[in-house]
């Protein structure tokens, strides 16, 4: 099956913001269930962990960013409590996808003069408040025009949103449970080797086949774990990103909620097995100046197993239907040609809506993934390259990777960062 | 007044400026499956709309369709997320190439349309039906009713239709 290619974003010009701005700090919370802390306690608590991280006061901060799906809170509170005075800042609504979307828009408004350095956070208790599985609350609210179109007929999870789309894969190109189910196998052996992940157990194939069905074709064990944390990346101008504590992860390019035709009901329009990544990819790869086979590593968003595979299938890893044979390769594992969520992301992890896999791809591009690995006289990990059960998790060598989003089938966001060249 | 309801115990209320969503439940309610159509592109759109997406068109005739089609593809929920549905699993939930308009305007669009899998005076379909279901799957549309004025298009076994030997169905039941 093919589709034309429809890109209509002009990736020839320069691309003067190309290697411009730096992902300059990092934190987060720990991974919870039953955290105990508001979100706007836990977002404190991120966004002060990615200040130590770059090594920047209150003062170095003016601008913040914030995502939620009406379950967190405001920026305005967060800089308040850290004595942060801002220049710019915005709560957006959005979940998955947001995070490459909010840091493509940190560059605009810094390139814009409105401020200098943004600090993006999500905060969540997605176990112990508002469930990301969309049980409890959420799944109660009553039902109002558009939405009966799905949620009166018991359409309304994720899970169930996307189903039609990965079992249309599964008929389209012969794609087996079995090859899928690869993904939580890879990720739940780089999250054996994290020692922040919720979820440290290594699975097998056969664990995630004959886990219990949520609904077809995912079983429970395809589906991502839900907790409590918040998270904190922080953007700012690359000259002033390498005045940090820690070597920069610089921007390439970012693609930020790139659609399918007819988003209001993505479905009408096919084919339904293609997901946003097929129309991301004309921007995220010229604007960067490289190709898939350049990238080092992949954050693909696993939000399901299924996810993960479209992603890397779309955003061009391997050739159109092929997505199961490639996650199923060993390719994607620690020690493969190109590992993907080497931080367990969300299958093992944390759920975070995204925000984790840049965090992971920016620790790898320093070379300082947070392993078990022994730490030497000069504060930095020894890194064995052993990935055995508890071992490293640091890949050889990182000097590119990419983060692929995932809102829906029909949405997602990109980015492509680099080792620092200087 | 706005078109409101209790449906398996799920409130569904359609305001009253939404004008669009309102005719087409209404015509529901009538027993006729009715899609808006943009006099300017000729084009049939779901689910309702305030545009034309082919023409930009606001204006729209609601004009009566077929409700008959096959499944392309579809969701089987075995864990359920909202309570109204507690008791209903396993059920489906349909996305239905309609024969009307298929592979147009162009090759792999179509009117694709929700509707749980339901029994032909609209129960939910028992285990038994569920597994004979599938991509390629024949249906037709039969409405459940939520109210005065307000019922919800569903689809059951197209019982007329020639279906084929094996419709795609998820390899584990």
């Amino acid at each position: 099956m093919t589709l034309s290619s429809v890109s209509d974003v002009d990736a020839s010009s320069p691309k003067h913001l190309r290697g411009r701005y730096a992902i300059a700090g990092v934190g987060e919370t720990d991974y919870m269930r039953g955290s105990e802390y508001s979100t706007r306690s836990l977002a404190t608590w991120a966004v002060k962990n990615a200040m130590d991280d770059a090594g920047l006061a209150p003062g170095d901060i003016d601008g913040m960013l914030s995502y939620s799906g009406n379950d967190s809170i405001f920026a305005p509170f967060v800089a308040g409590d850290l004595g942060i005075r801002l220049n710019f800042y915005m709560d957006v609504h959005g979940g998955g996808s947001s995070t490459e979307a909010l840091i493509g828009i940190a560059i605009g408004v810094i390139e814009a003069g409105m401020c200098k350095t943004v600090a993006i956070f999500r905060s969540m208790n997605g176990y112990s408040q508002v469930r990301i599985g969309g049980t409890g609350a959420r799944s109660a609210v009553p039902i109002n025009g558009d939405q009966i179109h799905h949620r009166a007929y018991g359409w309304q999870s994720a899970g169930q949103m996307f189903a039609p789309t990965f079992l249309r894969h599964m008929y389209d190109y012969g794609t087996t449970p079995e090859q899928v189910a690869a993904v939580k196998v890879a990720h739940s052996r780089h999250a054996s080797n994290n020692p922040k992940a919720y979820y440290k157990r290594r699975f097998t194939v056969e664990d995630v086949v004959s886990s219990r069905i949520i609904c077809k074709p995912l079983h429970l064990l395809d589906c991502c774990v839900e907790t409590d944390n918040a998270t904190c990346i922080i953007v700012t101008r690359l000259d002033r990103a390498r005045d940090c504590r820690n070597p920069p992860a610089v921007i390439q390019s970012v693609v930020g909620r790139c659609c399918k035709p007819r988003i209001d009901m993505h479905y009408q329009h096919g084919p339904i097995s293609t997901v946003a990544g097929h129309y991301a990819r004309d921007i995220l790869f010229p604007n960067a100046g490289v190709s898939p086979e350049d990238i080092d590593l992949t954050g693909s968003y696993d939000a399901f197993t299924f996810t993960t595979m479209l992603q890397l299938e779309d955003y061009g890893f391997c050739k159109k239907g092929e997505g199961g044979d490639y996650v199923s390769s060993g390719i994607i594992e620690l020690g493969g040609k190109r590992p993907n969520n080497t931080s367990g992301g969300h299958l093992c992890e944390g759920y975070t809506h995204g925000m984790n896999m840049v965090i992971e791809n920016t620790r790898q591009l320093r070379g300082e993934a947070d392993d078990s690995c022994p730490v030497g006289p000069d504060g930095k990990r020894r890194h064995t390259h052993d990935y055995g059960e508890g071992g490293c998790r640091q890949v050889k060598d990182v000097e590119l990777t990419a983060n692929l989003g995932w809102a829906m089938p029909g949405t997602g966001s990109a980015m492509i960062m680099a080792k620092d060249a200087r | 007044m706005p078109l409101q309801g209790e449906y398996m115990g799920m409130m569904l209320t359609v305001d009253d400026v939404d004008r669009e969503n309102r005719e087409f439940f209404a015509w529901c309610d009538k027993g006729e499956f009715r899609l808006q159509r943009s006099p300017k592109s000729g084009l049939f759109r779901y689910p309702p709309t305030t545009a034309c997406p082919w023409s930009t068109d606001r204006d729209y005739e609601w004009v009566p369709v077929e409700g008959r089609g096959a499944v392309h593809s579809y969701v089987e929920v075995h864990h359920p997320i909202q309570p109204a549905f507690r008791d209903k699993v396993p059920y489906m939930i349909l996305l239905v190439d309609l024969d009307t308009q298929r592979g147009e305007p162009s090759e792999h669009e179509a009117l694709r349309v929700a509707g749980n899998l339901v029994t032909a005076d609209g129960e939910f379909a028992p285990p038994e039906t569920i597994k004979s279901v599938g991509i390629g799957t024949r249906v037709r549309m039969v409405f459940s009713k939520v109210a005065d004025g307000f019922s919800l298009p569903q689809w059951t076994v197209d019982e007329d239709a020639e279906q084929p030997e094996a419709p795609w169905r998820y390899p584990q039941e």
